[in-house]
């Protein structure tokens, strides 16, 4: 049984957040978890910043937005800089570093970067930057069973996008080793 | 049981309705309910339905009134601004013994407010749908499984009852998701008959008129009295709460909606402190549980209403309690959510002026 | 009574209107209307499948007078009742009998949404220039310096802008099929305006598109006039302004229904009409 887990996914619209964190959601589920996930909702559509809570615990979750994360991903500055100082003591956080230029010195936090845009594009694998870092975290924090990631996958991508479940894999398989 | 699938609030309560037996659709966008019109305009083709995009929330509910005296189970939702719009129509259907389900997603106001959720049409919901004597009919779901389950139930209230049901949610609700089992689809042949609908009477018996002009004053106060009476019985019969360690509290905090989700979270916080504090829930806040908040009255020393506002529900708790024991408010408004800390704050801060 | 025989049948009251006394007073057009609207429902045969929608103005009473199963709705908001009962229930025959307050001033939107829905619904409207049942305030369809309880020194377009003219307005959207404006003043003009009311009343039924007769009527009491005076100050003002005639016919043109001439007036767009691959 995984522990516990509070994350915040932040990044622009369009990279995918909303996306990541509905897999780790889906992956509670399925192992039998208490699960919630809330995005931030507003009028920024593209390009504007987007981001979603997500926890995955045992018992009955309270508020789903997530002020103190042991997790976030973040895929842009304005993102890293919102939220690495909210991160719990012994929280993990793990920066896009294609995106994120400045990681500066967080002595309580595990900092990770990874050019994870860089990596997903050198692998042909456009717009994947958010399942490379999701297999990043998963690296560092395993927020449940391997095999489970691709059970929640395969129910996060619709059956006339069928095509992308392989490149997700791969995507995943990249972070994890990243 | 279905499986359980992941699912925002917002489309848990429209694919509920829609199993429930709604047909028809009307309504208008608007943040941070617009999910719940999006997914009925996809779903309801399917299954022969209607979805037709008003011109205004005014015209949308209007269209539930038509659909409503024809018979048919219908459905309109909006958030805040747009619920103000449509407090014409809902008094309209009131005095003329609608059905129909109305969805509140709130957002912070007064005015445009923000789009942030929020709890403060508490009042508008409970006290002032619209102009005139009456009440309507209230649920405040906790849980995009509660969303789904009100929305269930909501249609067969409204029916029974012959009353507009409000489906009191806020934005965290609408757009969170969380694991849900849909309700069977209801058979389509068992809803209710509405011998009282407006379907073309085909010779068959007088003439219906749905209608809610009364000119003289005797015969528009028998009748709002007779619904009064209908009120009575739903008060009686309908009041719905969750009491989560109550039984031995001496301090009860109580709370609805998205902040019952943030006071649990405070009162296992406070009880981890030893403080023997309850929460009681109300599911539906019009009819009040008044009977729960009474039973409570007899063991606790102080009651606290936390609320997404400055100050709403704690009238109804106070009106309950009548002076009993102190009632006081903790809140927080314009789109902000309380955190679970400042909540167990306010508690431990109670806890020590009432004495434990 | 005479013998059987020698009977001959000239009046009789429409089954679809009920044996009540009306609220309208003496010299009203509303009773000739209404009058027409259910001898219409008789002769097509529908009373029994109708559901009509009353507005708030002086014909807010009449669900008691149609036999047919009616519906009061909110002020101007007859067209979306309208809708609503006509989504749920397709089959059915639905009307809204409206005023020029509610119609052309708190329900514009409302009215023009319907039609360009092209709502499959046929709408009467009364036009008399007045609001008749708050006491005779200027209405949206008040002529120019036309003195009424609110305009007390005339109609001045130039705080109070001009009349709507309803049918022109509506003709325009591509929803409706047909639209036509009468008046009830004599005979003649009666016989045409059932006319007009039924042929409304078959385009719904046919399924062709929203339907709506503009009926330029008299309000004897607030103009302060008697009825036959009123209709020489119609004829002599409000005609002009308002001339009769169809604005609207699809079949007329050509077109099977509303949606046909709506497309064919799109013809440059792509989008709208979409080629249909065999």
């Amino acid at each position: 049984m995984s522990k516990d887990m509070q994350a915040v996914f932040a990044g622009f619209g369009g990279q995918g957040t909303l996306f990541s964190g509905k897999v780790v959601a889906y992956a509670g589920l399925i192992e039998g978890r208490e699960v919630s996930w809330f995005p931030s909702y507003g009028p920024e559509m593209r390009g504007g910043t987007a981001n979603c809570s997500v926890t995955v615990s045992d018992g009955l979750i309270g508020s789903p937005l997530v002020t103190e994360p042991d997790a976030v991903i973040a895929m842009n500055q304005p993102s890293y800089d919102k939220f690495v100082d909210l991160v719990k003591p012994g929280g993990v956080i793990v920066a896009d570093t294609s995106m994120v230029a400045e990681l500066g010195q967080h002595p309580d936090v595990r900092v990770i970067g990874i050019p994870a845009t860089q990596i997903a594009e050198e692998a042909g694998l456009k717009g994947l930057a958010n399942i490379v870092l999701l297999g990043r975290l998963f690296a560092e924090e395993p927020f449940c069973a391997l095999e489970t990631v691709d059970a929640a996958l395969q129910k996060c991508i619709p059956p006339k996008k069928a095509a992308m479940l392989d490149k997700n894999r791969v995507a995943f398989k990249l972070g994890t080793e990243a | 049981m279905t499986e359980k699938v992941l699912m925002k609030g917002n489309e848990a309560l429209a694919e509920a309705a829609l199993r429930a037996g709604c047909r028809f659709f009307f309504g208008y966008p608007i943040t941070p309910q617009t999910e719940v019109a999006a997914y009925m305009s996809k779903r309801l083709p399917q299954v022969g339905g209607t979805y037709l995009q008003a011109e205004s929330e005014v015209a949308a509910i209007n269209m539930v009134y038509g659909a409503s005296a024809a018979g048919a189970r219908v459905m309109t939702s909006s958030s805040s601004p747009g619920i103000s719009l449509k407090s014409e129509g809902i008094s309209y259907m009131a005095g003329s013994d609608l059905p129909g389900v109305i969805i509140n997603i709130q957002r912070g106001g007064p005015g445009l407010g923000g789009i942030q959720p929020s709890q403060s049409d508490y009042w508008q919901a409970t006290r002032a749908t619209g102009h005139g004597d009456f009440q309507i009919f209230v649920f405040a779901p906790s849980t995009v499984q509660e969303m789904a389950d009100c929305a269930y139930e909501a249609f067969d209230i409204a029916d029974k009852y012959r009353i507009p049901v409000m489906i009191l949610g806020d934005g965290l609700l609408g757009q969170m998701m969380e694991p849900v089992c849909l309700p069977e689809a209801r058979d389509m042949e068992s809803l209710p008959a509405k011998p009282w609908a407006t379907m073309g009477h085909k010779h068959e018996r007088e003439h219906n008129v749905v209608n809610s002009l009364y000119l003289t004053a005797d015969k528009l106060e028998s009748l709002n009295i007779e619904r009064y009476e209908r009120y009575d019985v739903i008060k009686a019969n309908e009041q719905r709460c969750e009491e989560y360690l109550v039984d031995d509290a001496d301090f009860v905090v109580v709370a609805f909606g998205a902040s019952a989700r943030v006071a649990r979270s405070a009162v296992n916080a406070a009880r981890e402190q030893g403080i023997k504090v309850g929460l009681l829930r109300p599911i539906t806040l019009w009819p009040f549980p008044e009977a729960a908040i009474n039973k409570a009255c007899e063991h606790a020393k102080a009651f606290l209403a936390v609320e997404m506002n400055m100050g709403q529900m704690v009238d109804d708790v106070r009106l309950v309690v009548n002076g009993r024991v102190p009632v006081e408010f903790y809140g927080r408004t314009g789109g902000v959510i309380p955190t679970p800390a400042e909540v167990l704050g306010k508690i431990v801060e109670m806890t020590e002026r009432e004495g434990e | 009574m005479t013998e059987a025989s020698n009977e001959k049948l000239v009046y009789e009251r429409p089954h679809a209107l009920l044996p009540v006394v009306t609220n309208y007073c003496p010299g009203c057009p509303h009773g000739i209307v209404i009058r027409l609207v259910t001898e219409v429902l008789d002769e097509l045969g529908v009373e029994g499948k109708t559901i009509g929608v009353a507005p708030v103005g002086c014909a807010v009473m009449s669900y008691d007078f149609f036999a047919c199963d009616m519906i009061e709705a909110a002020h101007g908001r007859a067209p979306a009742v309208a809708t609503g009962v006509k989504r749920a229930l397709p089959d059915s025959v639905v009307f809204a009998y409206q005023g020029d307050g509610d119609l052309a001033s708190i329900g514009m939107a409302e009215t023009v949404h319907a039609a360009t829905r092209g709502e499959n619904v046929t709408v009467i409207f009364i036009n008399n220039a007045i609001y008749g049942m708050t006491g005779g305030q200027m209405a949206p369809t008040s002529l120019p310096n036309q003195v009424t309880q609110t305009s007390p020194y005339g109609r001045d377009v130039n705080t109070a802008g001009y009349p709507i003219r309803v049918a022109e307005l509506l003709s325009n959207l591509d929803g409706v099929a047909y639209i036509e404006r009468v008046t009830v003043d004599k005979p003649a003009n009666v016989r045409k305006a059932k006319k007009a009311i039924k042929k409304a009343f078959q385009t719904q039924i046919e399924g062709r598109g929203y339907s709506m007769v503009e009926v330029v009527s008299t309000c004897p009491t607030n103009w302060g006039m008697t009825p036959q005076e009123a209709f020489g100050w119609m004829n002599e003002n409000m005609l002009p302004y308002y001339p009769l005639g169809v604005y609207k016919d699809v079949v007329a043109d050509g077109y099977e229904n509303a949606a046909e001439a709506a497309r064919a007036r799109a013809a440059a767009c792509p989008i709208a009409n979409p080629q249909v691959e065999d």
